[in-house]
């Protein structure tokens, strides 16, 4: 009875999806208050029952209900209850439904947040996100239906949750991550209003921009817990492949980043308008292109979903449609008059339109290596894979590209500025890290690096942009007095942000430099030294989990006599599938990682064992972490809440607050 | 000017259409060098008899030519549906690729054996000859000795189902479970 409650719920909320879709945006043609009223209620309806949907589909997983098939599919009664209950978006049918779910929660949200708007935008926002429910929520019913049933052939247990994905970080990385890819449909959605309003002025860019950030920042996160994730689950202590599903998260994130930062031209200073609109528009239309990869089997990945041509042909037509028709609305709506507002070459509008122009390259860069096989492949040029040695090779450049502006950007002026402000501003920070950057690229185990003195002197450079921006801020009082209230939630949001990307960049060249890995065979005894470590093997052993056995190796690692840490790296085979899984052990600090991993065993005593040190590997997370909190951090700013108080905006036609 | 405006909706076309193409490709379908033509003559050891054996030794037909080595991964991850098929009585050779015979000895004495023979391939010659792109890969010999079919990748009940099960029905309809859902 509980799956068909479900698929009943699943029913109606694509009805109630349906009439959002269509009233309100009739409403706001006909300038019926009455029509456009129902928005914010249809959408709460929708969120409603995709939220029942998605509690009975819960149930079936909790209840070991395996004449489900995704619960057969995915679970096993043996499974822990938190997995049990993760495993229902471990799959494509559970995680399309998390993802519809999350998509009218941000519905939901529009509508509570958006009462001081005008009414005629939010019924078309509402409406906007409506259509984009309709599409997904008839995806999950005509092609994933997550409540199909097994019968009369219910299997007695289930096919037990891939190893991989029984994982604390599995739990909440797809939430996260659909928190950030499905919410850059509220600027999409903003960024249709405005162009069927016709209105493209700064008041659209103000709406739309903490929406914007809350979702980047998701974005920012859920991408952070995936990398930190395959660095401690695939066993090989990486922590980015440029896998293509890795670039489906990424190339919506770069293409944000750029929106980001556009929206605050837009919205300060009215320029970048037109421009603003479609990055909204690509930045969706990314994160709907990665769905149509992830979920259509046209590329190869090590974790892509089971595909389906037929479910890739739904997709692709959702995807036309959508695009299609919002590009097509953008080439005919969009304002070709350049803006009346001016700026100089030298002034915050060009960083910013630098940043913009950097990021877009490196969304494109990084699409034509997600798509470059399947290119290939469709005029029959042969089978290729684009690996690292590319995307590093020309993403690479283009952040260091960025960042001497990154530093500029916060000190700058609009409108008018000059280069030499800056040099004043700047030359003194710029020269004390250059000379900390050659000394402590020096200090390395093999003399000078040239590739650590370059990030230290970028990412120390910007973090002392940032700091002295910080300190010019509160301390320029002529009394001396610090004025802590001039920090405002969107100026820490930013200085936090951009730490953390300095923080991502020193992280990430400083493993890739420093990293030292040795693969050896290590028997009871044996001891070994790496990065200044001594890694003693203690002893082997088993050790019985909920539903797996592992065999574990015990290691001690000391340096200079003192014990540092006890290690025990475990290979775990899962009763259900019989699949074997390499579960590292790892000992984190702030400066350096120890990893051990076990490979194969080789004869009765003795293993093949991975160890590796990694220096400051945390910084890239620690970093992304401060991107993301930063993002979240700036939509608390005042002028958000109070926008619709201090500036009333007046509508065309009807004048009314939703509510 | 408005023609400019334009420009990424062409852009939008294009990848459509490339995209639109790419779903009737199958990514990992590669094209078998010997696909429609008799299995290729060897003379190699077999695994654990150490005897020598020739294509003459593949006897039971209909069967399957499963790739695999100890060093490939996804080997280990398709072995049990491998043992679950060769229950139901489907015959499997496997080509040994490049591998370290004493340690394949050891991983079907671990995880069973699912093979009516193992053809040892340590240079990698009868793959040569096959086609082989990497472990691993299965391929069907029809009751004629004729490689019908080539699957690269894990072999899965999804999979033999779709693929495989028009030269096997018995397999096909024994099975009630469902193939194993998608990965993250």
């Amino acid at each position: 009875m509980i799956p068909e409650l479900g698929h009943v719920a699943l029913i109606i909320a694509f009805v109630l999806a349906m009439g959002l879709a269509v009233v309100p945006l009739w409403g706001t043609m006909r300038h019926d208050i009455a029509a456009m009223n129902m928005a914010p209620s249809l959408a709460l309806g929708v969120t409603v029952f995709v939220g029942m949907a998605f509690a009975l589909l819960a149930t079936s997983f909790l209840q070991d209900d395996f004449s489900v098939a995704v619960v057969a599919a995915n679970s096993n009664s043996l499974l822990p209850p938190i997995f049990k209950f993760s495993a229902l978006w471990g799959n494509h049918e559970g995680s399309l439904l998390l993802w519809v779910l999350i998509l009218s929660g941000w519905m939901t949200a529009v509508a509570y947040f958006s009462r001081g708007l005008p009414l005629e935008m939010v019924a078309r926002v509402l409406s906007v996100m409506g259509m984009i429910a309709v599409g997904f929520l008839a995806f999950s019913l005509l092609t994933s239906n997550p409540f199909e049933r097994l019968l009369p052939n219910t299997p007695l247990d289930g096919n037990d949750l891939n190893p991989l994905l029984q994982d604390p970080g599995l739990i909440i990385h797809p939430p996260l991550l659909y928190m950030g890819y499905v919410g850059l449909s509220v600027p999409f959605a903003f960024a249709i209003a405005a162009l069927l309003g016709g209105r493209l002025d700064a008041s659209w860019a103000r709406w739309s921009r903490p929406w914007t950030n809350v979702a980047w920042g998701f974005l920012s996160l859920g991408i952070m817990l995936g990398s930190w994730w395959a660095y401690y689950e695939l066993g090989w202590g990486g922590w980015w492949f440029w896998d293509p599903v890795e670039n489906a998260s990424f190339m919506p994130w770069l293409m944000g980043t750029a929106l980001v930062h556009s929206l605050a031209a837009t919205e300060k200073r009215g320029v970048f308008r037109s421009w603003t609109v479609l990055l909204a528009i690509f930045a969706f239309s990314l994160s709907l292109l990665g769905t149509f990869l992830v979920r259509s089997g046209v590329l190869t990945s090590v974790h892509a979903f089971a595909s389906d041509p037929e479910r890739g042909l739904f997709i692709l037509i959702f995807l036309a449609l959508v695009v299609g028709g919002s590009l097509l609305l953008y080439a005919l709506r969009a304002p070709s008059v350049a803006s009346r507002v001016s700026y100089t070459g030298v002034s915050r509008e060009s960083l910013l339109m630098v940043n913009n122009l950097v990021f877009t390259v490196a969304t494109i860069v990084v699409l034509l290596g997600t798509l470059f096989p399947l290119v290939m492949d469709a005029f029959s040029l042969g089978k290729y894979s684009v690996g690292p040695p590319y995307f590093n090779a020309v993403f690479v450049p283009l952040m260091a590209l960025v960042m001497p502006f990154m530093t500029a950007g916060p000190l700058s002026r609009w409108r008018e500025d000059s280069a030499k402000r800056w040099l004043h501003e700047l030359l003194m920070p710029g020269v004390g890290v250059l000379v900390v950057a050659l000394v402590l690229a020096s200090l390395g185990r093999d003399g000078f690096n040239i590739w650590i003195a370059l990030a230290v002197l970028l990412a120390g450079w910007v973090a002392l942009g940032v700091i002295k921006d910080l300190w010019r801020r509160i301390a320029s009082a002529p009394d001396g007095e610090l004025k802590w209230r001039r920090l405002t939630p969107s100026f820490m949001g930013m200085t936090l942000a951009h730490l953390g990307f300095a923080a991502v960049v020193l992280g990430a060249v400083v493993v890739t430099q420093g990293n030292q890995e040795r693969d050896l065979r290590m028997a009871v005894g044996d001891v070994e030294e790496l990065g200044g470590y001594r890694f003693e093997l203690l002893r082997l052993g088993q050790q019985a989990g909920p539903n797996y056995l592992a065999e574990q190796a015990v290691f001690e690692v000391t340096r200079d006599g003192q014990i540092i840490a006890g290690l025990v790296p475990e290979k775990r085979r899962y009763f259900a599938s019989g699949q074997i899984m390499t579960e590292a052990a790892i000992d984190a600090s702030l400066w350096r990682d120890l990893y051990i991993a076990l490979g194969e065993p080789i004869g009765e005593d003795a293993w093949a064992v991975r160890l590796q040190y990694k220096p400051m590997v945390r910084w890239l997370w620690l970093g992304s972490l401060m991107i993301g909190l930063g993002a979240l951090v700036t939509a608390l700013d005042r002028r958000y809440r109070s926008q619709a108080v201090r500036k009333p905006v007046p509508t065309s036609g009807v004048a009314g607050l939703a509510g | 000017m408005r023609v400019k405006k334009f420009i990424p909706l062409f852009a939008f076309v294009l990848l459509t259409g490339l995209l639109f193409r790419g779903l009737s490709i199958d990514p990992t379908a590669l094209p078998a060098a010997r696909l429609g033509q008799p299995f290729p003559p060897f003379a190699q050891p077999e695994l654990l008899s150490g005897d020598e054996i020739s294509d003459a030794a593949l006897t039971s037909k209909p069967a399957l030519v499963n790739v695999w080595a100890t060093w490939c991964y996804s080997c280990r991850v398709e072995h049990p549906y491998l043992l679950s098929l060769a229950e139901q009585g489907i015959p499997i050779y496997g080509l040994n690729y490049k591998d370290d015979s004493a340690k394949a000895r050891d991983w079907l004495e671990q995880l069973g054996d699912p093979y009516r023979l193992n053809i040892v391939d340590v240079e990698g010659s009868v793959g040569l000859d096959l086609g082989v792109y990497g472990a691993p890969e299965t391929y069907v010999l029809d009751a004629d000795g004729y490689i019908v079919h080539r699957h690269v990748g894990v072999l899965d009940e999804g999979v033999f189902t779709r693929d495989f099960s028009r030269w096997f029905p018995v397999a096909a309809t024994s099975e009630s479970m469902p193939a194993a859902g998608g990965r993250l």
